[in-house]
C-alpha cells in the first residue's frame, strides 16, 4: 500500500489518463490524480461533475471499478445537439488534459435486495454497469435489459458478455420495439427495478411499473445536457458576515483556505466534501456545490455549503462566519 | 484448513503489550516507541502488525480495499473466529454491504439533520450545568457532567423509552473492551454480556422506539427499501453501542484539557466560538478511541515492509494524533492549533458517523459552562478508566470559579 499524503484543500483537478472510443458516438475517459493518489470513494449509481477546460460543467455516471481507488471511468455520448459539453469531450479532450471534478455524489443508490431488474437505454447503461457487477458479486438474482438503437451504438457489450443469459441485449434495428410490460412480467416480491435512459424510456417504465409496490422502481433521468451556469474560473469574493471581513478566493485556493488565511478557523476533516465537518451557512450568493453530501433539494435551498470543496457561481458569497 | 505457511516477519519487532494495565494507564511512551520503530512494527505477543505514524494510519484508514473491516476491527480474526455478537453492519462491514447502512445513517446523523436538536440540547446543557453548580463549585466532572449529559440527550434523540438506560454504558464499555484480547477487562464484562446484549436488542425493534427519533428514521428507511427490515435493528444497535461511551469520554477529555491548561480556558472564554475547535483538539490530544484493527487482504506494503495476507493490523489513532511528523508540539493541548485532519474519529468510509452528534453535545456543554464559569481548575488527581480501546477517565475532580 502506498501511504498517500492527505488530500490538499484545493479544487480537485484530475488528469485524463485514457480515452477510448467504445461504441458509435461513445467515448470513455479514464481520470486520475496527477500525483497518482487515492480518489474519493464512490458507490454504484454515483456521478461526478466534470468541469471541462472550456468552463462547462457536465455530470457523468461513474462506470469503472470502485476497487481501483486510483482511477475513475466515465462514458460520454456525443450529443447531436451538443451545446459544447460532450462535443468538447469527444473532439478536444486528450490524455494529459486536466479537468475539474466535483463529487462523487449518488442520487441513484443501489439498495439491498435479493432480486434486481436493470433496464438501460443507450448511454443509460453507465450507472447500471457497476450495479450489475455488484449485484453479481453479492449473489443476487438479477437481469439486465439493455436497449439501444443498434449494436454498434451500444457501449460495454464486451464487458457484459461474461454474464451470459442474465443480460438481454435488444438493439431496435435488429429486433424492433420491445414490449416492456411483457418483459417485466410479474416481478417476484422484493424485486428492485433500476432504470436509466432517455425520458421516453423512463416514462414507459413508470407506466409498466404503475401497479407494483411503492419504491420498487428507481430511476435516474439521463439528462442530455444540463442547463446550469458554467463553473467560474475567475476569482470571487467571500464576505464573512460575523467577522466583518471579505476575502478573495482565487482558482488555486479553496474557500476553506481563503477563509483560514483571513484568520477565521473553520474546522474540517476529510477535505473532500464527504464528512460534513466544515458545513458553513450561506447568507447570500449562490454556491457551486462540489460535495458528496447534499441532495438536489438541499442544493437548491442554497443555505449551506461545504467550503473544503464547494465554490461560488456568483461573484460574491456571504457566509455565516 | 486455516493453517498458513509462516513467513519471516519483515517489520521491526517491538515487544510491547498495548492492553497491559500499565500501558493503558499511560500509553504515550509506547506510542512513541511504535512510531519510532518504523512505518509499521510487529508485536509478537499478539502476532499483529501495528501502524502508529500519522501518514500510515491515515492511509490505512482510507484503504478499505487492502485493509478491510469485515474480518473484524478488533484482535479477533473473523476469517477463523466466530464474533461474540452478530457483526456490525457498519463497523465490521466492507463495501458493497456497507454502502446502504452507511448512507442511511450518514443522512440521519448529518449536520443538517441535527440542526433541529441544537436549541434543545443547548438548553438542556444549561439546565444541567445549573443543577450541578447549585450543589457547589467543586464536583467530579465525569460523574456530574460528561456521563450525565450524553445519557440525558442521546437516548432521547434515538427514541429510547426511559427504562434501562443505565445499561448503555456497561454495554458500550464491554463492546469496546471486546476489540482487544481476552484479558481481565473482557472477563469483567462477560457475566453480563447475555443480559446486556438482550436488552440492547430488545430496544432496537420498531415497537421499542418513539416515533420521532433516529431509531424511527432508520425504520422509515427500511420502509422505503433503502435498507432491509433485517438490517434496521442492527443499525439501531450501532447507535446504542458506539454513541454513548465515546461521547462521554470525549467530553471528559475536553474538560480535562481545559482544566489543566488555564490559558486555553481563558482563550475559549474570550472567544466561545472556539468550542468546536476545543473539542476536536481534545479528541486529537486524548483520542478517546485509541485504536482499531484491520485485516490485510492480500500482501500489503507499508514502505519497504510487506504485511502478509490475513495479518491483523492495529492502527494507533492516538499515536498518529501526536505524531511530531504531522503536528507541531503534539503533546500540547492548544486551541490556536487547527486540529482538522486528526484521526480521532477515523477517516474514510468508516469515519465516525456520529461525529456531528458528538461535536454538538460537546459544544452544548462547553457553551453552558462558559456562560456560568470564570475559571476551572483541578480539585484533585484524575483517575483513569481502563478499556482495551478507549482512553477514558473514571474521575475528574474540578473546582469552578463562577463568573
Amino acid at each position: 500500500m502506498t501511504a498517500a499524503a492527505p488530500p490538499r484543500t484545493t479544487t480537485v483537478t484530475l488528469a485524463v489518463t485514457g480515452k477510448e472510443h467504445v461504441a458509435d458516438g461513445v467515448a470513455t475517459l479514464t481520470l486520475a490524480r496527477p500525483d497518482g493518489g487515492r480518489l474519493p470513494d464512490w458507490t454504484p449509481g454515483s456521478h461526478i461533475d466534470l468541469v471541462l477546460p472550456n468552463g462547462l460543467t457536465r455530470q457523468y455516471s461513474l462506470c469503472g471499478d470502485r476497487w481501483d481507488a486510483h482511477s475513475y471511468r466515465v462514458g460520454v455520448l456525443l450529443e447531436t445537439t451538443s451545446r459544447g459539453g460532450s462535443s468538447h469531450v469527444h473532439e478536444q479532450l486528450r490524455p494529459g488534459h486536466l479537468v475539474g471534478v466535483g463529487g462523487p455524489r449518488n442520487n441513484f443508490p443501489l439498495v439491498p435486495s435479493e432480486r434486481y431488474v436493470f433496464v438501460a437505454g443507450g448511454i443509460g447503461i453507465t450507472p447500471l454497469l457497476p450495479m450489475v457487477q455488484q449485484a453479481d458479486l453479492l449473489g443476487a438474482d438479477w437481469q439486465l435489459l439493455y436497449l439501444g438503437r443498434s449494436r454498434t451504438s451500444m457501449a460495454f457489450l464486451d464487458e457484459l458478455a461474461s454474464y451470459g443469459e442474465r443480460v438481454v441485449v435488444h438493439p431496435k434495428d435488429e429486433l424492433g420495439p420491445l414490449d416492456l410490460a411483457g418483459f417485466l412480467g410479474e416481478p417476484a416480491e422484493g424485486t428492485r427495478i433500476y432504470c436509466c435512459g432517455p425520458t421516453r424510456l423512463l416514462a414507459a417504465m413508470e407506466t409498466a411499473c404503475a401497479g407494483l409496490p411503492p419504491y420498487t422502481l428507481r430511476t435516474e433521468r439521463f439528462v442530455a445536457e444540463e442547463q446550469g451556469a458554467p463553473a467560474r474560473t475567475a476569482p470571487f469574493e467571500v464576505e464573512l458576515a460575523r467577522t466583518g471581513t471579505t476575502v478573495t478566493v482565487t482558482p488555486d485556493l479553496s474557500v476553506l483556505e481563503a477563509v483560514g488565511s483571513a484568520g477565521v478557523e473553520v474546522l474540517s476533516s476529510c477535505r473532500q466534501g464527504i464528512c460534513g465537518t466544515c458545513e458553513t451557512g450561506v447568507l447570500a450568493g449562490r454556491p457551486d456545490h462540489r460535495d458528496s453530501l447534499l441532495d438536489d433539494d438541499e442544493r437548491a435551498a442554497g443555505d449551506c455549503m461545504y467550503i473544503c470543496v464547494s465554490r461560488a457561481l456568483t461573484d460574491r458569497l456571504v457566509l455565516d462566519l | 484448513m486455516t493453517t498458513t505457511q509462516k513467513r519471516p516477519i519483515e517489520a521491526p519487532v517491538v515487544d510491547v503489550d498495548p492492553f497491559d494495565h500499565d500501558v493503558l494507564e499511560d500509553p504515550l511512551p509506547m506510542h512513541e516507541q511504535l512510531r519510532e520503530a518504523g512505518p509499521v512494527a510487529y508485536l509478537p505477543k499478539y502476532d499483529l502488525h501495528a501502524v502508529a505514524r500519522y501518514e500510515e494510519v491515515h492511509a490505512a484508514l482510507l484503504d478499505w480495499q487492502e485493509l478491510p473491516s469485515s474480518a473484524g476491527v478488533g484482535l479477533s480474526n473473523f476469517r477463523f473466529e466466530k464474533p461474540w455478537r452478530p457483526p456490525s453492519l457498519l463497523l465490521e462491514a466492507d463495501p458493497p454491504r456497507h454502502d446502504a447502512p452507511r448512507r442511511v445513517l450518514s443522512k440521519i446523523l448529518g449536520p443538517r439533520a441535527l440542526r433541529k436538536l441544537r436549541d434543545d440540547w443547548f438548553a438542556d446543557a444549561e439546565v444541567l450545568v445549573d443543577e450541578v453548580l447549585a450543589d457547589g463549585p467543586e464536583f467530579d466532572a465525569v460523574e456530574s457532567l460528561s456521563t450525565v449529559f450524553p445519557l440525558r440527550v442521546f437516548p432521547d434523540a434515538v427514541g429510547l423509552l426511559p427504562d434501562g438506560r443505565e445499561n448503555l454504558l456497561p454495554y458500550g464499555d464491554h463492546a469496546f473492551n471486546a476489540f482487544g484480547p481476552a484479558n481481565d477487562l473482557v472477563a469483567k464484562g462477560e457475566p453480563r454480556v447475555a443480559e446486556l446484549s438482550g436488552w440492547v436488542s430488545s430496544r432496537c425493534v420498531r415497537e421499542a422506539l418513539t416515533e420521532d427519533g433516529f431509531g424511527a428514521a432508520i425504520w422509515a428507511a427500511s420502509d422505503r427499501g433503502d435498507i432491509t427490515p433485517q438490517q434496521a435493528p442492527l443499525i439501531v444497535r450501532s447507535l446504542l453501542t458506539a454513541g454513548v461511551d465515546t461521547t462521554v469520554h470525549g467530553i471528559s477529555a475536553v474538560l480535562y484539557g481545559l482544566a489543566t491548561h488555564p490559558e486555553e480556558w481563558r482563550r475559549l472564554r474570550a472567544n466561545p466560538s472556539l468550542a468546536r475547535v476545543a473539542f476536536d483538539e481534545a479528541v486529537r490530544w486524548e483520542s478517546p478511541v485509541q485504536t482499531f484493527f484491520r485485516t490485510a487482504n492480500g500482501d500489503v506494503r507499508f514502505g519497504d515492509v510487506t504485511v502478509p495476507d490475513g495479518a491483523k493490523v492495529l492502527m494507533f489513532l492516538a499515536a498518529a494524533n501526536r505524531d511530531p511528523r504531522r503536528w507541531a508540539d503534539p503533546d500540547r493541548f492548544d486551541l490556536t492549533r487547527d486540529p482538522s485532519g486528526h484521526v480521532g474519529f477515523g477517516m474514510g468510509i468508516h469515519q465516525c458517523v456520529g461525529q456531528h452528534v458528538a461535536r454538538l453535545e460537546a459544544e452544548a456543554v462547553l457553551t453552558a459552562l462558559l456562560q456560568r464559569v470564570e475559571s476551572v481548575e483541578p480539585a484533585g488527581p484524575p483517575r483513569r478508566h481502563h478499556n482495551n480501546t478507549l482512553r477514558a477517565l473514571d474521575s475528574l475532580p474540578l473546582r469552578m470559579t463562577l463568573a
